[in-house]
């Protein structure tokens, strides 16, 4: 007869060893399907190369463009990695909720944070499969070296994902306690911030009254920041540290709703049914 | 020295919108063995388990499961526990030996290959190890389900109905390795059931609800004895008519 190595352990304990037991499980999932694995590169290609050749016509067109050479194409793609990353959070999770498991892992000694901990590595995993490739491809297309960009590009990836965690654990905890009626927020949730993060023009771009909103969000210092360096050459360290302090507190309540919506979940007897 | 209870409920209560869907239960289970919770549809089994396994928050009242309060204390006792319901599912595209892989890790199985093998030897799914979870027959997946709720040697077997929707061959197969894996190692079991043979056949003590209430709490031989009735059907008859007899007369 086998041995438990766990002993009691309190609610906060972390076990690496859960934690890799969930990525090992999301990869058997990934590994035994191709059409989900197709999925992941298949809309940041043709988004690629759409915005591509946009970019391409009003550089020859537009002289504030062809000063301005990969804006586009750059905010596409660090567009990609923030709406991808949530994407990849959030559909590993729903994996759970389509396969009725959720009642299994919730009886089992995992905890939320190994969980969350185990849906951030997959969205990572998911987007490296979808990105790289993409990004690769954006070189040999249109020019576009999206690591060129060197440290910057680094700074710029941890403030997105960070963002996109945060709404993707947010997001989790909306599903758990409403069940799958609540699944198109996933989806959809990441384009309300397009149109206020800038992703694709300045902030001053916008009505004065409504900069101080575009500038509550994370990834509009992101997107200024890229604008900065392409444009002007200069790498804006202070956006990136005010959009860390903002992708901190939004985490942090990314984590207390997610916990908040699963005490309301077991208040509602919600785990039991997750269907609609 | 008394021994604990393996499971203690006290004046529990569970309300969703103003209907109570279990109202004031009371019971203690003693280590070792094998209760069976028998009600009809809605009577208030799959609530009373899940509120013990902790993944429903009782209105009021009190749960205690190898001495923890349940859920606040939950990850004490967790690794400790098992459990297997219809109402939850093993990942379909996964083998086998993944979802046994997987949930092992999370229970914290130590020698785990041994043990899957183990397991799928006693539950006879050897040849089915790599074999998608989705693919196999209703039968094979409830075997596959008891080995997920067996993969942690669990002191304590929460099983809500584990029989249903299973050809007579099947369920009897899942019962007599229910009766031996408790046997062995001496688990305590409870098992939420309408199907009255198999709680006759597996339970020393039966606990009778109804509209969420506990209306007879013995073990099958007293109960039909004291009822004058051959069977725990026809036990269980009586208590459901008796019961409206009493509320149309009230009325």
């Amino acid at each position: 007869m086998s041995t438990i190595s766990a002993r009691t352990e309190s609610a906060l304990a972390f076990s690496p060893r859960r934690v890799a037991a969930m990525i090992l499980r999301y990869w058997y999932l990934l590994r035994s399907s191709w059409p989900r694995l197709l999925d992941l590169i298949y809309w940041p290609l043709v988004q690629m190369i759409t915005w591509g050749f946009i970019q391409y016509y009003v550089m020859e067109n537009a002289g504030f463009f062809a000063r301005a050479g990969g804006t586009l194409i750059g905010a596409l793609l660090l567009w990609d990695i923030l709406f991808r990353g949530q994407l990849g959070f959030s559909i590993a999770f729903l994996e759970e909720m389509w396969a009725r498991n959720i009642g299994n892992l919730m009886m089992s000694p995992l905890r939320p944070f190994e969980f969350i901990a185990a849906l951030m590595v997959m969205s990572l995993v998911r987007l490296a499969i979808g990105a790289v490739p993409v990004t690769l491809l954006a070189i040999v297309f249109f020019g576009f070296n999206l690591y060129g960009l060197g440290f910057a590009l680094v700074a710029f990836f941890f403030n997105l994902m960070l963002t996109s965690w945060a709404v993707g654990i947010f997001v989790s905890g909306l599903v758990l306690r409403n069940g799958l009626g609540a699944e198109n927020f996933a989806w959809s949730i990441m384009f309300v911030f397009m149109p206020l993060a800038c992703v694709y023009y300045p902030v001053t771009t916008l009505p004065v009254w409504l900069q101080p909103a575009a500038w509550v969000l994370p990834p509009t210092y992101v997107f200024e920041g890229m604008r900065a360096l392409l444009i002007d050459h200069v790498f804006r360290s202070d956006l990136m540290l005010e959009a860390l302090a903002l992708n901190v507190l939004f985490f942090a309540v990314g984590v207390f709703g997610f916990l908040k919506l699963l005490q309301a979940a077991r208040r509602h007897g919600s785990l039991m049914q997750t269907g609609e | 020295m008394p021994v604990s209870p393996a499971i203690k409920v006290e004046r529990l209560v569970k309300i969703y919108k103003k209907v109570p869907a279990v109202d004031g239960v009371s019971f203690a289970i003693a280590p070792g063995s094998i209760t069976g919770l028998l009600g009809g549809n809605g009577a208030g089994k799959t609530t009373t388990i899940a509120m013990i396994m902790g993944l429903i928050m009782p209105t009021s009242g009190r749960v205690t499961v190898l001495g923890a309060d349940m859920p606040q204390q939950r990850y004490r006792v967790l690794h400790r526990m098992n459990f297997e319901s219809p109402y939850v599912e093993m990942p379909m595209r996964l083998t086998i030996r993944q979802n046994l892989t997987v949930f092992g890790m999370l229970y914290g199985v130590s020698d785990l290959a041994a043990r899957i093998e183990q397991l799928a030897d006693a539950l006879d799914l050897t040849e089915l190890l790599d074999r998608p979870t989705g693919k196999l027959s209703a039968g094979q997946k409830t075997r596959v389900s008891l080995a997920k709720s067996l993969i942690n040697a669990p002191e304590l077997l929460l099983l809500d109905e584990p029989t249903a929707s299973l050809d007579p061959d099947t369920a009897d197969w899942v019962r007599t390795h229910l009766e031996r894996y408790c046997r062995d190692r001496r688990a305590t079991v409870l098992l939420a059931s309408h199907n009255m043979a198999e709680v006759e056949r597996l339970c020393e003590r039966v606990i009778i609800m109804k509209q969420g209430r506990i209306e007879d709490d013995d073990s099958p031989a007293r109960l039909l004895s004291r009822y004058g009735r051959r069977t725990l059907e026809e036990v269980f008859l009586d208590v459901a008519r008796r019961r409206d007899e009493e509320q149309e007369a009230a009325q």
